[in-house]
């Protein structure tokens, strides 16, 4: 208990040798990278290995695949193997075709000769190959180019029509003094205290009602007007000294100039912050997406990812690229915007 | 880029000029308010409203019109139980199981994403090499999306996956992990920390880093063992932070859906089925579509929301004024 | 040029009036100053004039027509503010260019009017600069450049020099004088620092909670405050203040609390026996005497040049003393003074107001 404790707090700063709350220190972070990245990896690897190396048990680590060479008279290349027992002992044959236990096999050199060998006296060759066919086969054969266009373009329309009206009531409610200025804040601060998931059935009536079940609009418009998005705009542009407003009035700017040419401008980091945000929650969006598109042909990433796998057998060779392609965006992101994001999640509290 | 934008802004400006010479300033106001509020109206407080018409009547039909008036009997319905602690004599049996698995699902969740985050969130605080990158590792899957994190741990726990290979390889029985009740939700539980631990480690880093670190130093010259430290010190001072946390935890811990629905679908039988997800089933997902009993089930589950969103209030505001 | 002319302005925020009925006028190409303390409501009259604030009772008026429904931008007036409200994210020519541009003006008028006032105002090398590159007085430059570019009527100053260093304050207080003599336009100016309204206006409008106290040519407040409240707040060092009442028996001597008696001539007071007066008399105008006041001096500053003596009266009253050259006086020392009868001012101690006849 008393290491444990140790290690929950403090030490002194600035001393030059590791003491052992140092090792615990690293040795809990390493768990911490293998436990929060190991999945990840594992996806990763998994993704690029061939149907056959995916069902085999135990798994190896690296995406393996065997070699294959075209021996003239047979269509499709064939298999290698090396002959590790028997009369061919020592030879590398290719494998025409198997039948139980007895495999036949052709030496690429003599292509005529057929020769029968045991499955027991030989041993694929192999070595790392990367299967990038599953993800080409995901844009030639399957509907994934569709699924990531409507992702894509929900994801890019929402954030866009999010930021300018959420922006525009945020500057209303932190630049102007108006008669019902507090019934319109404190109904904000109210939608904040009900979450949009307790809504669905009377919200699913109107975007009915609208027409929108089964389009994109459905689902980009209901989730617009975000209570969060106006709140943390909002704490921000307060921070922007009235003065330049009224610089900006005495400069003959009409209000909508103000709001485009000064207010937006220096909310910017807000505005990045909020943006970012946007775009992975409409990105990784699932519920709504489920209850509003009901047909393949609109639906987005994580619906068809979550319709890939199916009741009994999962088609884990198309799902496993699936998923990463999915999550790219977001690792990219990620990468490049770490801090902001961050800051920006703190500062919501989330959604 | 932005010049593209000049002819629409010159477009948009003209109501607001108006608005600005006919009505005065202040008017202005309402324009840059009428389109994020005219969509709250219709897409919120409008729903908040229909959704009591929804839960006092009954049918399959969508349009309200077509819907029988049948007062509270779907509350009456779903709230009918000779035991409550007991789902299958009650009438709604799926309700209740839904609701005890959520109970459960929060208490094991947020009790240990809160400890784990907590102790993250100390370890990251320490002098260490490359902070950043340590914060990033424990945040990342914070940003996956639900599915993402439900296929990413479906994998790696299917019955060929990595985890049975590694039991194996120790000597171990191989186990079906999703197929058995318990370790459905075990591994439920343990996902849903996976994925959003990394959010509270960061509220409750930013938490640490606002203890002053003088205070510790003053410890250190009173000889205060690092137990102490952490007892008298970090505890105390974090408190407000931390109970922020656990609240926000609680609020999203209730409202768990996604990544559930997509790890288990709420198998096997009704093991993992959440609150959430008995009432998308209800309504949206089987049919007949009860969208009465969704919508009073909704409404229940609100006030449990509301009622924590007010306790999250209030301690923000105790938070502020201490 | 223009004249600008309030008639009875009046503001409320709420149950609460910050302005309670201002008349003035300023003739164009004229140099005023509103000074006050803070929270007299002198800013809020100069944005009631800018057109930034509603005025909710009376008239403003610029050249004799009337423009409560005005708005700020047509009203031709330019305004400097307190922090300069610089446009962080645009460069110097952008903040320049920024208001004509919003009227319209054509590009190269733009181009050659930003060109001249960034010359007039020696920024013409920092055009390309962010505000936040640049040092306050050259933030202030361009505030005051993007005043003057768009060729206003006439220039409103918020409180322009408060964030300056006093050096500084000095140098910018000269120029904005100088580009008074230049442009020759109506100017306001609004400020809490009587030495600022003393040094640059051509009249101080001096200010107390939302009234004019009164409103006249620097030197003329000076010698002849109308009231306690304008003796006590224009000159440095500040005036002193002696309580008492005018003589019974004779209507040429004053009675002090501390029992001693001044001497006023005859005629140039007005004010019944017995009646409650407040006695002003700046502390360069004393002097010492072999007879008059009793000092009991508590401080003395030698300046070299000249000295600061500090002192009570015999009624407890705090009397300051600058006097020319260096002084043997010493601390703890009794020393007399003599108020001379001609620099004295006179106010009934009850409504503040002066007794000077006129």
């Amino acid at each position: 208990m008393a290491r444990i404790v140790a290690f929950l707090t403090r030490t002194r700063a600035g001393k030059g040798r590791m003491d052992w709350t140092d090792w615990v220190t690293y040795g809990y972070l390493l768990f911490g990278i293998v436990l929060m990245f190991g999945p990840v990896a594992w996806l990763l690897l998994s993704s690029f290995k061939t149907g056959a190396e995916l069902e085999r048990f135990p798994p190896r680590l690296l995406p393996v695949a065997q070699d294959t060479l075209v021996v003239e008279s047979y269509d499709e290349p064939l298999p290698l193997f090396k002959m590790i027992a028997g009369d061919q002992e020592g030879r590398t044959l290719a494998q025409i075709r198997r039948v139980g236990l007895i495999a036949q096999m052709v030496d690429p050199a003599e292509p005529e000769t057929r020769l029968k060998v045991n499955v027991a006296d030989r041993e694929p060759i192999e070595r790392i190959a990367f299967a990038w066919n599953n993800y080409t086969d995901l844009f030639e054969r399957l509907n994934f180019p569709l699924y990531l266009w409507n992702s894509t373009a929900i994801t890019l329309t929402a954030t866009a029509i999010m930021l300018v009206i959420n922006s525009m009531a945020a500057f209303a409610l932190s630049k102007y003094k108006f008669r019902g200025k507090l019934t319109v804040l404190a109904l904000v601060i109210g939608t904040l205290m009900v979450p949009g998931t307790v809504l669905l059935v009377p919200t699913f009536l109107l975007v009915s009602q609208f027409g929108m079940v089964n389009t994109l609009w459905g689902v980009i418009i209901p989730g617009a007007a975000t209570p969060t998005g106006v709140f943390l705009l909002r704490q921000y542009m307060i921070t922007i000294p009235d003065e330049i407003l009224d610089a900006a009035r005495m400069d003959s700017a009409s209000e909508w100039k103000i709001f485009w040419r000064i207010i937006i401008p220096l909310s910017a980091p807000a505005i990045a912050v909020l943006a970012i945000l946007a775009i992975m929650w409409r990105w990784n969006d699932f519920l709504w997406p489920l209850i509003v598109l009901s047909e393949n042909d609109k639906f987005t990433l994580q619906l068809a990812l979550n319709s890939f796998q199916g009741e009994f057998l999962t088609d884990w060779e198309k799902l496993l690229p699936a998923t990463v392609l999915t999550l790219l965006p977001v690792a990219i992101v990620f990468m490049f915007l770490q801090k902001y994001i961050a800051t920006g999640i703190a500062s919501t509290g989330g959604k | 880029m932005l010049k593209l934008l000049n002819p629409i802004m010159r477009l948009v400006e003209i109501p607001f000029l108006l608005v600005q010479k006919r009505l005065g300033i202040g008017m202005t106001a309402w324009l840059f308010l009428a389109p994020n509020l005219a969509l709250f109206s219709l897409f919120t407080f409008l729903p908040i409203i229909l959704n009591f018409s929804y839960a006092t009547t009954g049918g399959e039909a969508i349009l309200l019109r077509d819907r029988p008036d049948v007062g509270f009997q779907n509350f009456g319905n779903l709230l009918e139980c000779e035991n409550v602690l007991d789902p299958s004599s009650c009438r709604n049996d799926l309700f209740w199981r839904a609701v005890w698995n959520t109970v459960w699902f929060v208490v094991f969740q947020v009790g240990i994403m809160v400890i784990a985050a907590l102790a993250t969130a100390i370890v990251l605080n320490r002098k260490i090499r490359a902070r950043g990158l340590f914060r990033g590792v424990f945040f990342f899957p914070v940003l996956l999306s639900p599915v993402v994190v439900a296929l990413i741990w479906k994998w790696i726990l299917q019955r060929n996956g990595l985890l049975n290979a590694g039991l194996e390889s120790l000597g171990f029985e191989t186990i079906n992990w999703l197929i058995e009740r318990h370790w459905a939700f075990f591994w439920s539980t343990f996902i849903s920390i996976w994925a959003h631990m990394g959010f509270y480690t960061l509220i409750l880093l930013a938490g640490l880093q606002a203890i002053p670190q003088d205070v510790y130093e003053a410890a250190l010259m009173d000889r205060a063992s690092p137990w102490r430290c952490f007892r008298r010190i970090t505890l105390p001072l974090l408190s407000p932070t931390l109970l922020v946390v656990l609240v926000l935890a609680l609020i999203k811990g209730v409202q768990t859906f996604d990544e559930i629905y997509a790890f288990t679908g709420g198998g096997p039988g009704s093991a993992t089925t959440l609150i959430m997800q008995f009432i998308y089933e209800t309504g949206f997902g089987v049919q007949p579509r009860l969208l009465g009993v969704a919508a009073a089930a909704a409404i229940m589950l609100a006030m449990v929301l509301i009622f924590l969103t007010a306790l999250q209030f209030w301690i923000n505001r105790k938070k502020v004024d201490g | 040029m223009a004249n600008i002319e309030l008639r009875n302005v009046v503001k409320r925020f709420g149950a609460l009036e910050v302005i309670k009925g201002v008349d003035l006028r300023i003739e164009h190409g004229e140099f005023c100053v509103f000074v006050g303390p803070s929270g007299c409501g002198k800013s809020t009259l100069l944005r009631m004039i800018s057109g930034l604030e509603d005025i909710t009772g009376g008239e403003v008026l610029i050249d004799g027509k009337p423009v409560n429904n005005v708005s700020a931008a047509e009203r031709g007036l330019s305004m400097v503010f307190q922090s300069y409200a610089l446009y962080p994210h645009m460069s110097v020519r952008q903040n320049l260019s920024f208001g004509l541009e919003n009227v319209r003006t054509p590009k190269d008028v733009i181009e050659t009017k930003v060109r001249d006032v960034a010359t007039m105002l020696q920024i013409d090398q920092l055009l390309e600069r962010r505000p936040k590159e640049l040092s306050g007085g050259q933030r202030q430059r361009v505030a005051i450049g993007r005043a003057v570019v768009r060729e206003p009527l006439g220039f409103l100053f918020d409180e322009p020099l408060s964030n300056l260093d006093a050096e500084l304050r000095v140098e910018m207080r000269g120029e904005i004088s100088s580009l008074h003599r230049r442009l020759g336009n109506s100017m306001i100016y609004v400020t809490h620092d009587q030495v600022e309204a003393m040094t640059m206006a051509d009249k101080i409008a001096v200010l107390r909670a939302g009234l004019v106290e009164q409103y006249g040519r620097p030197l003329e407040l000076y010698n002849r405050p109308a009231n306690l409240f304008v003796a006590g707040f224009i000159g440095s060092p500040k005036m002193n203040f002696l309580e008492g009442r005018i003589s019974a028996d004779a209507q040429t001597e004053i009675v002090l609390d501390s029992g001693e008696r001044l001497n006023v001539p005859a005629g140039k007071f007005s004010g019944g026996p017995d009646q409650r007066v407040t006695i002003g008399i700046r502390p360069t105008d004393l002097d010492l005497s072999e007879d008059g006041i009793r000092l009991d001096v508590g401080g003395v500053e030698q300046l070299g040049g000249e000295s600061h003596i500090f002192g009570t009266t015999a009624d407890g009253r705090k009397l300051t003393l600058h006097a020319q050259g260096q002084t043997p006086v010493a601390i703890g020392e009794e020393i007399r003074i003599s108020v001379p009868s001609d620099r004295m001012h006179l106010f009934d101690t009850q409504s503040g107001k002066t007794l000077l006849s006129a």
